[in-house]
């Protein structure tokens, strides 16, 4: 008997909610705690902590994380001076920086990307700069901006530029190069000058390779912003995980990295959208 | 082997070159004069893939080349077109020489390159756009739908290359070329991807479409049938490297062809058996066994009449 396509749908979705309930019940069960270990007095107990005196563990349970991440959804942009702020505004803060980067990083980019791919001569000419500053972290960066920008958080900005420029330019230059010489061709027997071809010909071949250069980019920027603001502090999800360390409230690091995760694939979905728009079928 | 060649070379036609004087007329509408191609060998030297060659074509005339893969023939074309220079010589089109691209020649290219992410009206347009830049949207959408509608191929205007066979595609090929109103269509192979039937269709209109506007014609093919069924002139390049052209043949078909009857007419398989013969043996030995008045700036006229043998046979048959 041959089953519908939903059905593997249906199955893979059963499957998926399974895994999420035995993964759910073996943290239960991880987190349970042994119950009362040892009694001691009491003004002992209490420097000790729970963990020492009750057996129950410093990990948070299921329940309480869900609890928590409850209360963030209840109200995430509530602002109690700078050590306090909802989950909201931080995600915003971390959101604005990696979209200011990384868009100076596509204005810079493309155009760069354009040139290195349409000319040989400056694709050479660039190339040992490129192959030397790609592979170095863009954390390595954070130094030197501080130093020469002077604010943490242009410095942050900075650091998500620089590592959104590698993949983008390099893609956008092999996209351009690898325009198909006929459909070149036909621009020039139709005696079209060289800005309209790069716009009507160029730009819509090399799209899909560019895009997926920017899909790349934004999971490696939104990958960095985290580590840039444990860093430089102050605001942003990467200084609200780092903060919430020093709180010692893994709740609420668990929902940080829930959250994280959330909006890092919707940055990618949104962009393998606009990749689907752009790609053509030959 | 002999008896099958009926043909006798013509006396050359009067089209001396005269230097420094290139009067414009409709026997050298275009003027191909001495081109080569030659580029940097392996090991240093200089390879030359075709070299001196000299061709002339008459306005609204249909001209067939036919030779093996590596003799350059794609070369001439990409000359003709203005996207390749020659190493040497010139090519002059209406009394200009050719020194790049230009929308008085359209080419067809051999695998259609039609721009995959716009749809048939979207190729067709942006030819006529870029032919008249300064027409308005409306005015644009109805010479591209006009050209489409030329072809055939009225109600597809808004699906996208993909969706369309390989005979489609090559006929938005065609009416891309078409619609920029060229003074000269050059092909290259234009039908050699598509299947005998469809490519027998396409040949009925594009032979059509020529007539119907007086195009003038280079096409490049390797079908020795579709060169006797379009070409008024065939042209015979040897191998390469070094390819020359080794002659012009005349058909001696009429003008008006029906590719029914076609291999019923007196002298069509003379013609085809020349055509074949050249092919696969003079086309190599060409070289070795050169006329000994061959001129490359006259390459020998082929005119082809019946031969006395053949005009017997048709006598004693009837």
């Amino acid at each position: 008997m041959r089953r519908p396509a939903s059905s593997l749908a249906l199955r893979a979705a059963i499957l998926s909610v399974g895994f999420l309930a035995a993964f759910l019940l073996v943290w239960q069960v991880a987190t349970h705690g042994v119950g009362r270990t040892e009694a001691m007095d009491p003004d002992y107990a209490a420097l000790m902590g729970q963990t020492a005196t009750t057996g129950k563990s410093a990990m948070p349970g299921p329940a309480e994380v869900g609890a928590t991440i409850w209360r963030h959804l209840k109200d995430p942009f509530y602002d109690r001076g700078p050590n306090d702020k909802g989950i909201g505004i931080q995600l915003a803060y971390s959101i604005g920086r990696v979209a200011l980067g990384y868009g100076l990083a596509v204005l810079v980019a493309i155009p760069i990307g354009f040139l290195i791919g349409m000319s040989p001569l400056i694709g050479r000419a660039l190339d040992p700069y490129i192959q030397l500053l790609k592979p170095v972290s863009p954390l390595a960066w954070m130094p030197l901006a501080l130093y020469t920008i002077k604010d943490s958080g242009l410095s942050a900005i900075f650091v998500i530029f620089i590592c959104s420029l590698w993949p983008m330019l390099i893609n956008t230059a092999f996209g351009v190069a690898s325009t198909r010489k006929e459909w070149l061709n036909v621009a020039r027997t139709l005696e079209v000058g060289p800005f309209r071809r790069a716009v009507t010909v160029v730009l819509p071949a090399a799209a899909p390779t560019i895009l997926t250069g920017m899909r790349i980019s934004i999971g490696i920027a939104w990958l960095v912003i985290v580590a840039a603001e444990m860093l430089v502090g102050g605001t942003g999800i990467g200084y609200f995980v780092w903060n919430e360390w020093n709180n010692l409230s893994i709740t609420n690091v668990i929902t940080s990295i829930l959250v994280i995760g959330l909006v890092g694939m919707l940055l990618d979905q949104g962009l393998a959208r606009a990749q689907r728009l752009v790609t053509f079928p030959e | 082997m002999a008896a099958l060649i009926p043909f006798r070379p013509a006396p050359s036609p009067g089209l001396r070159a005269i230097p420094g004087h290139r009067p414009m007329s409709d026997d050298k509408y275009i003027s191909i004069e001495g081109i080569a191609r030659r580029y940097p060998a392996p090991g240093g030297g200089r390879t030359t893939v075709f070299e001196d060659l000299w061709l002339p074509m008459r306005r609204g005339e249909f001209v067939c080349m036919i030779g093996h893969s590596g003799c350059g023939k794609t070369t001439v074309l990409n000359i003709l077109a203005g996207l390749e220079a020659p190493s040497e010589g010139v090519v002059i089109a209406a009394g200009r020489e050719i020194t790049g691209p230009s929308l008085d020649r359209a080419v067809i290219f051999q695998g259609h390159a039609l721009l995959p992410w716009r749809t048939v009206l979207g190729n067709v347009a942006y030819a006529v756009s870029s032919r008249w830049r300064k027409a308005g949207k409306a005015e644009v959408e109805e010479r591209a739908r006009a050209a489409i509608a030329t072809v055939g191929l009225a109600g597809s205007e808004h699906k996208r290359p993909a969706e369309l066979s390989g005979g489609m595609k090559q006929r938005v090929g065609i009416a891309r070329a078409l619609a920029i109103a060229p003074k000269m269509l050059l092909m290259d192979e234009p039908f050699s991807a598509l299947d005998a039937l469809t490519r027998g269709t396409l040949q009925d209109e594009v032979r059509r479409i020529c007539l119907e506007t007086g195009q003038t014609v280079f096409m490049i093919t390797h079908d020795v049938d579709e060169a006797i069924y379009l070409a008024d002139r065939i042209v015979l390049m040897t191998n390469g490297p070094g390819a020359q052209v080794a002659e012009i043949v005349e058909n001696p078909l009429p003008k008006a062809r029906d590719r029914a009857a076609l291999h019923h007419a007196p002298g069509y398989y003379a013609l085809r058996n020349h055509l074949i013969d050249f092919l696969v043996t003079r086309s190599r030995s060409f070289k070795d066994a050169r006329p000994a008045d061959y001129d490359p700036r006259h390459p020998p006229v082929v005119r082809p009449t019946l031969s006395d043998s053949d005009a017997a046979a048709i006598a004693a048959s009837a």
